[in-house]
């Protein structure tokens, strides 16, 4: 059963693509709305058809169709408490993006609906994979649709846009991509020329049974093609761009579902697979996380576009996600997890607010707008509640994982007293809280500019504050209030009761992290997990000699 | 102490295996004969015949690869031919569709419209389709090369008739000039490889593949390989080089590809690269790869793999060829010359298959074969489909909006461009993803990350070819871009374009019959070689099983 709903979120969604290539012009949007929003029933009823809500497996159990036999690779399909709710996420946030494109996009419309069909195959179908090359396909074909969605739809500088995410992205995958060969080849080596992509096999393998070195190097492949996607501080610079020039429904999907592909895939395949690189990089990966949190809050701050603003506190506030995954301990790394689901829903509909106005005014720009609380009370309501949502306001959704990140963050310093060890520690915290007072600046200049002070609207603009080719009345339709109350519902219900999406995400994190707590007390002991010069096997890693009693005297 | 031994190998298994090739050859006159004649249905019939005689050769190679001829052939690679003979022949009928209609155009409709009268002298098609079938003979015969003086000549007989297909290509100097150039560089990698081949006589005293790969065994464990082995074999594979059109004989391609015709340079980027990789695969196998036993003094002795000089200079011709081949590809606005450094691009992922050796590396390249073979032919299928003002189409502006007048040859043409650039799920992805395993698995690292790197590279021009005809503007110039009258060409590009889709769902079948191709027939090495590495009779009959085919 089970495994029927969760091929069904690829097989619907690419159906729904062919019948829209058919389907008259005027039809896409319907067959679109339709079929996301069978998707979303589909992910539902795969909610409550899932058992491992509580103890952290992967159902369904069962092996996939075999595809490429000869080097084992499978159609494997199969979720765990965290993939469910990243695949919820995405099938909730698309119909919205859908209904939200309406009014949005009136020319060739086929290939707009079109793509986001088989983006939202593909996206789904990377959070389900079980099998490394079926991940990679689908990590890697969300590039396709957004790639022609940011060309064709896209703004003034689309082309340019299109292609530096195309590229980006495509580089850094292709190196994870050689990472997993690497993996996989060693695995065929030492088990008689067998070769198997089964992720969980694989992941076992490279930490139990590759040498630290060979570890430590093959997390710093797999981790460029995340990292980019996430996007980390130095290969962050695609995303701005790419946002600006997305359209409305495009940013949503991007900054909800698409960059949480990069950060999913560090915890379900970089730090299970490599726990040595994990703990030998937590630190440096650290300090860049906080570069790209301070740096990203810095530039929000003088942004005068409001959506490239948002893009930006997106670079920032994924600093804080990936902060929360490096802290290496259980608290981290569930608010972490928090935070993917939670940054999609605010950030989304973040995105679906500037888009409403952009719609109106043609204009993102904050200089040429403000006081629009005077035009638009309803929008700005919205608009102040979702911002307040991300910025971590207690209460809403946001708090929960950023509290839970810097917290897992702050105690994870060595020999810790709090029960979540780490090897990062309060400095780190303290540094990257500056953030957050930065987040509550440039989020409340936004609201300042645009909702509050004197209305302020762009020259040429029609008195109602409706453009001419769109009609839309000065405030909010009835489309785009519904468009915007279940997100907010949402948004509220997660920030009071939080408990069960952490419960069900403690066990899944536990598994991902199960190397670690034995790692990083060796780490703390030694200073290096890596092998002195000359002595490279897997043999130092082995639990008998971490556990030999030399070391523990040496330790203290 | 050897001579050039009179082998013992039965002369009718040899002659089996190359049904396909002798068929081959007998179209060729068939299909010359035609083409002069006065009817002109039965000129326009040339390209169909041909293509019946392509069909009929896969049925052949498929017959006759299945019997023992195969076993008794003494080939050191003995399934080699099995796979690359059906897989030349059917992209070949692809590269009949996409070529039909092309040449003789102008002429056919002269003859037509009554403007000129039938001239024998002046009519191409005959000769160009003949010329077609001999050089994939040609190249067919590489696979069942066993001696030096077959592998030149299979070689030269893939290479000449190319020189002529490329000057007849198209009625204009340009495709003279390309012809001209293709010429006196392929005469100097023949020099080249020739040479290599004279010194690998004298390093073994044999031109038999059997005898010389003892004999270089033998060497390899006394003392090491002779200096005089090892130049030759780098000489051997820089002369090769030039078919692959990798560095540093690329340098024709950009130039041949422009001036040839959109039809001859699909059949330039496909049918010599097979060559190459054969060549190489048959050539190399000599030295042998390590890890790989060679049976002499009555005893199985590990090969250490290619000698490292070989191996070195393998790597490097495959890191620049993929390097500059993308770079070149980067500054190109012409179609056809950044398919040309795409194509020598390629080339540099394919040496990553040979230099991870048998089996998995050479399973890889001839697996990968298919996949860009049918790209590739997809991807001139549509420029050879379309005319602007009786001219090819050739700059990238001319498809620019392209989807608005020629939607399906738009999307096939993306399809095309999106799998080179390896874009999992098509079938171009597959071949990398065999081609960097094989690559990882035998060690080269740092080759398959630099390669990962120059996909990434190659995605931004591939996507050019994306770009301007799915999102461009049409503008003055593509106005008069049409399609050409006849059908053939835009039925090969749909046929092509859907495979690289389709493909991959029978991607097992494709990478099981590719991995057959390098299957040894006896289990590994028989243990009848005799004590000395003679080279009587039953050595040569037996002894080929020596080859590194088996892990």
């Amino acid at each position: 059963m089970l495994s029927t709903l969760l091929n069904l979120h690829v097989i619907l969604p690419l159906a729904a693509a062919a019948a829209i290539a058919l389907a008259p012009q005027r039809q896409a949007r319907w067959i679109a709305t339709f079929a996301s929003l069978a998707t979303l029933g589909l992910s539902l009823a795969a909610a409550f058809n899932f058992g491992g809500w509580s103890d952290g497996s992967f159902e369904p159990k069962a092996d996939g169709i075999s595809w490429l036999a000869s080097m084992g690779i499978s159609l494997t399909f199969a979720v765990d408490s965290v993939s469910l709710m990243l695949i919820l996420l995405t099938t909730f946030l698309t119909p919205l993006a859908m209904i939200g494109s309406f009014t949005a996009v009136q020319e060739r419309e086929k290939e707009y609906y079109g793509w986001f069909m088989v983006l939202l195959a593909a996206m789904t179908a990377v959070f389900m994979a079980r099998d490394a090359i079926v991940f990679y396909t689908a990590y890697e074909f969300t590039l396709v649709p957004m790639y022609f969605l940011i060309a064709i739809f896209g703004g003034a500088e689309r082309k340019a846009a299109s292609i530096k995410f195309f590229l980006y992205t495509f580089l850094g995958s292709i190196l994870t991509l050689s990472g997993v060969i690497y993996i996989a080849a060693q695995y065929a080596k030492s088990h008689g020329g067998s070769w198997t992509f089964d992720l969980s096999t694989l992941a076992t393998f490279c930490s139990t049974e590759l040498g630290a070195d060979q570890q430590y190097w093959i997390f710093i492949l797999l981790m460029v093609g995340f990292a980019v996607k996430v996007p980390f501080f130095p290969v962050h610079t695609w995303l701005p761009l790419a946002h600006d020039q997305a359209p409305t429904a495009g940013s949503v999907i991007l900054a909800g579902t698409l960059l949480k592909l990069g950060t999913y895939g560090v915890y379900r395949v970089a730090l299970p697979a490599a726990p040595v690189g994990g703990v030998e990089l937590s630190q440096l990966l650290a300090v860049l996380c906080i570069i790209g949190i301070v740096n990203a809050a810095l530039i929000c701050w003088v942004q005068h576009d409001a959506k490239k603003l948002i893009a930006y506190s997106s670079v920032s506030h994924l600093g804080f996600c990936m902060l929360g995954l490096f802290s290496l301990n259980s608290l981290g790394a569930t608010g972490s997890v928090m935070y993917m689901i939670n940054h999609g829903l605010s950030t989304g509909a973040l995105f679906l607010c500037i888009g409403m106005i952009y719609e109106r005014y043609h204009t993102k720009d904050m200089d040429q707008l403000g006081g629009l609380f005077k035009r638009m009370p309803v929008w700005s309501f919205f608009m102040v509640f979702f911002t307040l949502a991300s910025l971590g306001l207690p209460g809403l959704n946001g708090f929960i994982g950023e509290f839970l990140c810097l917290m897992g963050c702050f105690t994870a310093e060595p020999n810790s007293v709090s029960g979540w060890p780490g090897i990062l520690g309060p400095w780190y915290a303290v540094v990257a809280g500056l953030g957050l007072v930065l987040a509550a600046m440039y989020l409340l200049i936004l609201l300042g500019k645009l909702v509050w002070g004197p209305l302020r609207e762009p020259h040429g603009e029609s008195h109602h504050g409706g453009s001419h080719d769109t009609h839309l009345p000065a405030d909010l339709t009835p489309r785009e209030i519904g468009i915007l109350v279940p997100l907010a519902a949402v948004c509220l219900a997660i920030g009071f009761y939080p408990k069960p999406m952490l419960e069900a995400i403690a066990p899944s994190v536990e598994k991902t992290l199960a190397p670690y707590p034995k790692l990083v007390e060796r780490f703390v002991q030694d200073g290096s997990l890596l092998a002195p010069a000359g002595k490279t096997d897997g043999v130092a890693l082995a639990p008998s000699t971490t556990e030999s009693p030399e070391r523990k005297t040496v330790g203290f | 102490m050897h001579t050039l031994a009179s082998t013992s190998i039965d002369m009718t298994a040899k002659l089996t295996l190359i049904a396909p090739e002798i068929l081959l050859f007998i179209g060729a006159v068939v299909v010359a004969v035609l083409g002069l004649s006065r009817a002109p249905a039965v000129r326009r019939a040339v390209p169909a015949v041909t293509a019946l005689f392509l069909a009929g050769s896969i049925a052949v190679t498929a017959f006759v690869y299945r019997s023992d001829a195969v076993a008794e052939s003494g080939l050191l690679i003995p399934m080699l031919g099995g796979y690359a003979k059906a897989l030349i022949a059917s992209i070949g009928i692809f590269l009949v569709m996409v070529g039909g209609p092309a040449i003789d155009r102008r002429l056919e409709e002269a003859f037509d419209s009554g403007r000129a009268a039938f001239d024998p002298i002046r009519t191409m098609r005959g000769e160009f389709f003949a010329f077609f079938l001999l050089s994939m003979a040609g190249t067919m015969l590489i696979a069942n090369a066993n001696d030096l003086i077959w592998l030149f000549l299979a070689l030269e007989l893939s290479s000449l008739p190319t020189y002529v297909m490329v000057a007849v290509s198209r009625g204009t100097r340009r495709a003279q000039e390309a012809a001209v150039k293709y010429f006196f560089l392929g005469a100097l990698s023949a020099a080249t490889f020739l040479y290599g081949f004279a010194l690998l006589y004298g390093a073994t005293g044999s031109l038999e593949f059997p005898v010389m790969q003892q004999q270089l065994a033998m060497q390899a464990a006394t003392g090491g390989i002779s200096t005089l082995a090892i130049i030759g074999g780098v000489l051997a594979v820089l002369g090769i080089a030039f078919k692959l059109a990798a560095v540093p004989m690329h340098f024709y391609a950009p130039d041949v590809y422009e001036g040839a015709g959109a039809p001859t340079t699909a059949f330039l980027g496909f049918v010599p690269k097979v060559a190459g990789v054969l060549a190489l695969i048959v050539l190399l196998s000599l030295f042998g790869w390590s890890g790989h036993t060679a049976m002499f003094d009555g005893a199985a002795r590990e090969i250490s793999g290619l000698p490292a000089p070989i191996a070195a200079v393998l790597w490097m011709v495959a890191v620049l060829t993929m390097t500059l081949g993308n770079i070149g590809a980067l500054l190109q606005r012409n179609v056809k010359r950044m398919l040309a450094y795409s194509s020598i691009a390629q080339s540099g992922y394919l040496l990553i298959g040979i230099l991870s050796g048998p089996k998995d590396g050479f399973d890889a390249v001839l697996f990968y074969l298919v996949g860009y073979g049918v790209m590739n032919t997809a991807v001139f299928a549509v420029l050879a489909a379309l005319e602007r003002n009786g001219e090819e189409v050739e700059a990238l502006d001319d498809l620019s909006g392209l989807r608005t007048r020629q939607p399906v040859l738009a999307w096939m043409l993306a399809f095309a461009a999106i799998g080179l650039i390896g874009m999992p799920p098509l079938i171009g992805f597959f071949g990398k993803l065999a081609l960097f395993s094989s690559g990882i698995e035998s060690g080269q690292t740092v080759l398959v990350i630099i390669a990962a790197v120059n996909s990434a590279i190659s995605a931004f021009y591939y996507l050019q070819l994306v770009a301007v005809p799915m999102l461009g503007a049409p503008n003055a110039r593509t106005s008069s871009v049409q399609t050409i009258a006849s059908p053939w060409p835009r039925y090969a590009a749909v046929l092509c374009g859907v495979g690289v889709l389709v493909m991959p769902l029978a991607v097992q079948s494709l990478v099981v019959a590719a991995a057959s191709s390098t299957d040894s027939i006896a289990p590994q090495q028989s243990a009848a070689v005799p004590a000395e590495p003679a080279v009587d009779a039953q050595a040569a009959a037996t002894a080929p099983e020596v080859s590194g085919i088996s892990r």
